[in-house]
């Protein structure tokens, strides 16, 4: 075969055209620079250790420099530099003091013991010993074992639970449409809530001084931290999502197979298991992985209802920041969530996925006859209704823990909690989180419609890694991240100062929210462009225009839905958060998610609701103007508009 | 638009190669195409999917680069050019009309990347969408419009901005069979009219019959023969060519005789008459090849035949005769006032003058 001249005329091509050039780059730098840099920092702090220890001046031999300690003054031999002056740079790895035994800094010029004066020394080595030493670190062992059992136990529940309600809306004949307008409404909450609002509530209701447990049942020694509690409030934070997929997969399913072995004479508990079941099997398989790696990584539920039920995530958190600060232990750990959420995902995305699409493809012939059977009808329903209620009453808990004088002794309304609040810090956590997620928002939005156009439309080298990069965050757990960025910023880059300054601001915490919606952006941009024909693109760029007024004028307006909906996902997502941020936020900033933590752990549960029931009307109206927009001005409007 | 130089488009031993997803093997999209076409003249690329004929029209548009040739617009050559930088338009098969835009819109938008003052541009539009007979349509959107008037519209973008060359992409395939013909006939007219040079890919031949100046037949990446449309259906080079254009019979046969313009070839033991020879010599096997209009039954005549099938279908009298071992289809136009023969007679096949030619 000859050799072939296509590839460098792309590369002409590629060069021609300068914004896209800049863009790629600066795209990979990004990417590299905020989340590769500071995973891979966190994988170095794993292996790499710097070691400090005391040696005896005496002892030290570095190079031709030799410190000693003559007539009780303090001398490097060897050494132009003054009989006083101890000079660092001279002696590789010693720091700049001499130090007593005690630790304590000798001044220049004391009256020093030769047997007690000392210098620190740093040895710099790799090794691998963290690991071993963390898997024998009881702790460790605990959580470790903990997260997993936790996951698989959420991951069951709610796909069972998902799988329920999919069923029960694609299969049964739902008479009451109230019960219809309940499961929207669960299927919602989850996207709109903050993370830990369930855990908030169930302390409320079903805690030691609970509504229903104590108040209801006269149950006192009620105690929901542990592994129940969290268990529960995850599967009920997390089973929508598998509602909201398995769904999607149920509605693909043609009805004529099911009813084809109806024909044959299978009953109708034998279709489900051997048709219906056997096509979901791969998706049931996916929403549980789904729903494991959000489980493992879910870091405010067990933080606020875990009790002494500790998984890897707040066990690192509580390693940084609690008083042993061991940071190699702490790496290392995190290493091990990465590499458990990381082995998931990608099983998930590039296995599970791919059977998932394969058994079910193309849409159902037509709809399908619902079931009307009483007795199929009835306790289905019932268990579902059940449910919903259940989820409906967690949440409606939260403003009336607002609202009540004192929760567990006197439910009298008052607005008291929300005062104190106001008369707190309250409005400045408000305006600092709505601020920082605000300006996280078009970021995040226009980035990732930036990426899904290049991964979709365009063919270049470095192509491969933007796409894995962008979605590899979704893998990444929130307190991994922040682990990440404070080993790799928190020196500047390479700990060498360069960048140090965003360390500690408000830019690095507008950096983390980006990273951690850009992910569910680009998805939606990738699944939005790859519905539009490639010639539209291919036209405008036949009839002069460059790649950068190509995505201005056509791509970018094609795709404004999902524009608008990456605006308002990361606006949600961001002012939400807390695993990430809450290791690297300063007092600089109040957050909310992080007040509310505060609050809930100091047990001022009134103020925390109260800040819990604000924050869950802001991100309700920003969905609800989301809708408006998308509604009046999105692109549907403009291509679904009919002849008059 | 006239006063602006018209250009040819030049390919160099042009290839292109491609992996194929399924079995990873390389194999030639296209395979060392070279071909001119003149500035001004109407050039279709016909031929079979997969042929290569789509391929070689997007590397004339820059939307995929050949791995081995070069490509020239007028003298310049355009490899490396990306496709905003190229004088060239095309007119898509699914349209790749800007949802977004109306008509007017769409139309304005290579004006507008080329920065032509407001009122040129308005009366630009305003003529072109005249000539595609779009005018009062300006602001409807796209899904406004049937599928002739998306066609007209992407025509008319294409065209406005005045191209050395315009492209098409199997543009009327989305469009159902009556509107074909009618805007084949459209597109031919204001390509006449602008005098603009055009290149137009499709798989149907009758569209390529009707449209072009010259026909490009490809097939597996090379071109299979290149001509006007009548040299290309009655003296087809080729067995895949004669079998891609109409309808065609193929007789076998020996060579018995040559004399000057004409040769006497046996079929099935019969003498017949062919003209031109080019190339055979007496005793040489041959293949004549039989258009089914080219053919006559008559009670006497020089191939005796069977007829199996006749049918009348308006236009024609549809016959299926044997000759010999071999089917022969035949159309015999305007049969009022002939014989017509039945299934079981025997009648006898000549050819019409300068009908047949030899492989």
């Amino acid at each position: 075969m000859k050799t072939r001249q296509s590839a460098a005329l792309e590369r002409k091509k590629f060069f021609a055209d300068p914004v896209m050039v800049v863009t790629v780059v600066l795209l990979t730098v990004l990417l590299a620079l905020f989340i590769l840099y500071p995973l891979a920092m966190l994988l170095l702090d794993s292996v790499y250790v710097r070691e400090t220890n005391l040696v005896l001046v005496t002892d030290i031999q570095a190079g031709n420099a030799e410190v000693n300690v003559k007539d009780g003054k303090i001398a490097v031999l060897n050494n132009k530099s003054k009989a006083e002056t101890f000079a660092v740079d001279e002696l590789d790895g010693a720091w700049g003091y001499l130090f007593a035994k005690n630790g304590r800094v000798l001044k220049e010029g004391t009256e020093i013991d030769p047997e007690n004066c000392y210098v620190k020394v740093q040895k710099n080595y790799f090794t691998v010993d963290a690991f071993p030493r963390i898997f024998a670190d009881y702790t460790f062992n605990r959580a470790f074992y903990n997260t997993l059992l936790l996951g698989a136990i959420t991951g069951f529940g709610s796909v069972i639970i998902g799988l329920l309600f999919a069923y029960v809306d694609c299969y049964v004949n739902v008479r009451q449409r109230a019960v219809k307008k309940m499961f929207d409404v669960v299927s919602m909450l989850p996207v709109v809530s903050p993370p830990f609002v369930l855990s908030l509530s169930m302390i409320l209701l079903f805690g030691r001084g609970g509504l229903i447990t104590r108040e209801l049942l006269g149950i006192y020694d009620s105690n929901v931290y542990g592994l129940g509690g969290i268990a529960i409030v995850q599967i009920l934070t997390f089973f929508p999502v598998c509602y909201m997929m398995l769904k999607g997969l149920l509605k693909n399913i043609d009805p004529s197979m099911e009813e084809a072995a109806r024909n044959m004479g299978a009953s109708r508990m034998k279709v489900f298991t051997t048709v219906t079941l056997p096509l979901m099997l791969p998706g049931l398989g996916n929403a549980f992985l789904v729903t494991f790696i959000e489980s493992v990584a879910d870091f405010a539920n067990p933080m606020m209802i875990g009790g002494s039920y500790d998984t890897l995530a707040t066990t690192i958190y509580l390693r940084i920041t609690g008083g042993s600060y061991d940071i190699t232990g702490a790496a290392a750990m995190a290493v091990v969530l990465l590499a458990i959420t990381l082995v998931l995902f990608l099983i998930q995305k590039y296995y599970l996925e791919a059977k998932t699409a394969a058994t079910l493809t193309g849409k159902a012939s037509r709809a399908r006859a619902l079931i009307d059977d009483r007795s199929v009808r009835v306790p289905l329903t019932t268990i579902c209704s059940a449910l919903s209620a259940f989820v409906i009453l967690m949440y409606i808990a939260i403003p009336f823990g607002a609202l009540f004088k004192l929760w567990g002794r006197d439910y009298s309304l008052s607005l008291k909690w929300f005062q104190q609040l106001f008369r707190d810090d309250g409005f400045k956590a408000f305006t600092d989180s709505f601020i920082l997620s605000l300006i996280a928002s078009p970021i995040t939005a226009i980035l990732s419609m930036i990426i899904s156009y290049l991964v979709v439309k365009k063919r270049f080298k470095s192509k491969a890694f933007i796409e894995f990069v962008s979605m590899l965050a979704m893998a990444v757990p929130g307190t991994v991240l922040g682990v990440g960025f404070i080993r790799g910023f928190a020196n500047g880059i390479f700990r060498t100062g360069l960048m140090q300054g965003i360390y500690g601001t408000g830019i690095i915490l507008v950096i983390v929210f980006v990273v951690r919606s850009l992910p569910v952006g680009t998805r939606s941009g990738i699944s939005a462009l790859r519905q539009i024909d490639k010639s539209i693109e291919e036209s405008a760029y036949d009839l002069g225009a460059g790649s950068a007024k190509v995505f201005m004028t056509v791509t970018l307006p094609l795709i404004k839905d999902s524009f608008l909906s990456g605006l308002v996902t990361t606006f949600v997502r961001s002012i939400t958060a807390i695993s990430a941020i809450i290791l690297l936020v300063t007092p600089r900033y109040l957050l909310i998610t992080c007040r509310i933590n505060e609050f809930a752990e100091k047990g001022a549960y009134g103020v925390a609701c109260a800040y819990a029931t604000i924050l869950i009307a802001i991100v309700y109206a920003a969905i609800v103007i989301m809708n408006w927009v998308i509604r009046h001005f999105g692109t549907s409007k403009v291509m679904k508009a009919k002849e008059d | 638009m006239a006063n602006k130089e018209k250009k040819g488009v030049r390919l160099e031993h042009i290839s292109k190669i491609y992996n194929d997803p399924k079995t990873g093997k390389e194999f030639y999209a296209v395979n060392d195409v070279s071909l001119t076409i003149e500035p001004g003249s109407f050039v279709t690329l016909l031929g079979p999917s997969g042929c290569g004929k789509t391929t070689t029209l997007r590397m004339i548009a820059g939307f995929e680069s050949p791995d081995a040739g070069e490509i020239y617009l007028g003298d310049e050559p355009i490899n490396a050019l990306t496709p905003n930088k190229r004088d060239t338009a095309m007119v898509f098969q699914s349209y790749a009309l800007f949802p977004h835009y109306n008509v007017y819109d769409n139309v304005a938008y290579g004006l507008k990347l080329r920065k032509v003052p407001k009122k040129e541009m308005d009366e630009r539009i305003e003529r072109i969408l005249d000539l595609v007979e779009l005018t009062g349509m300006e602001s409807r959107m796209t899904n406004q419009l049937s599928g002739g008037q998306q066609q007209r519209v992407a025509l008319a973008r294409a065209m406005v901005v005045e191209p050395s060359v315009l492209l098409f992409d199997e543009p009327l395939s989305n469009l159902d069979a009556k509107l074909r013909v009618s805007m084949r006939t459209e597109i031919r007219r204001i390509q006449q009219t602008l005098g603009i040079t055009a290149v137009y890919v499709t798989h149907d031949q009758a569209e390529a019959m009707a449209i072009s100046d010259n026909i490009i037949i490809m097939n597996k990446g090379v071109i299979a023969q290149m001509g006007t449309p009548e040299e290309i259906y009655h003296k087809p080079q080729s067995e895949f060519v004669a079998d891609f254009i109409g309808e065609v019979n193929f007789l076998d046969g020996e060579v018995a005789e040559v004399k000057g313009g004409s040769c006497i070839v046996k079929v099935a033991g019969h003498p017949v008459e062919v003209a031109n020879p080019d190339g055979f010599a007496a005793g040489k096997a041959c293949r004549l090849v039989l258009r089914p209009e080219a053919g006559i039954l008559a009670d006497t005549g020089a191939l005796p035949c069977r007829v199996v099938l006749s049918c009348f279908m308006g236009a024609y009298q549809n016959y299926h005769v044997m000759v010999g071992d071999t089917l022969v289809k035949l159309c015999d136009y305007c049969p009022v006032g002939r014989k017509v023969y039945k299934v079981g007679d025997v009648a006898y096949l000549s050819f019409r003058d300068g009908c047949v030619s030899m492989l």
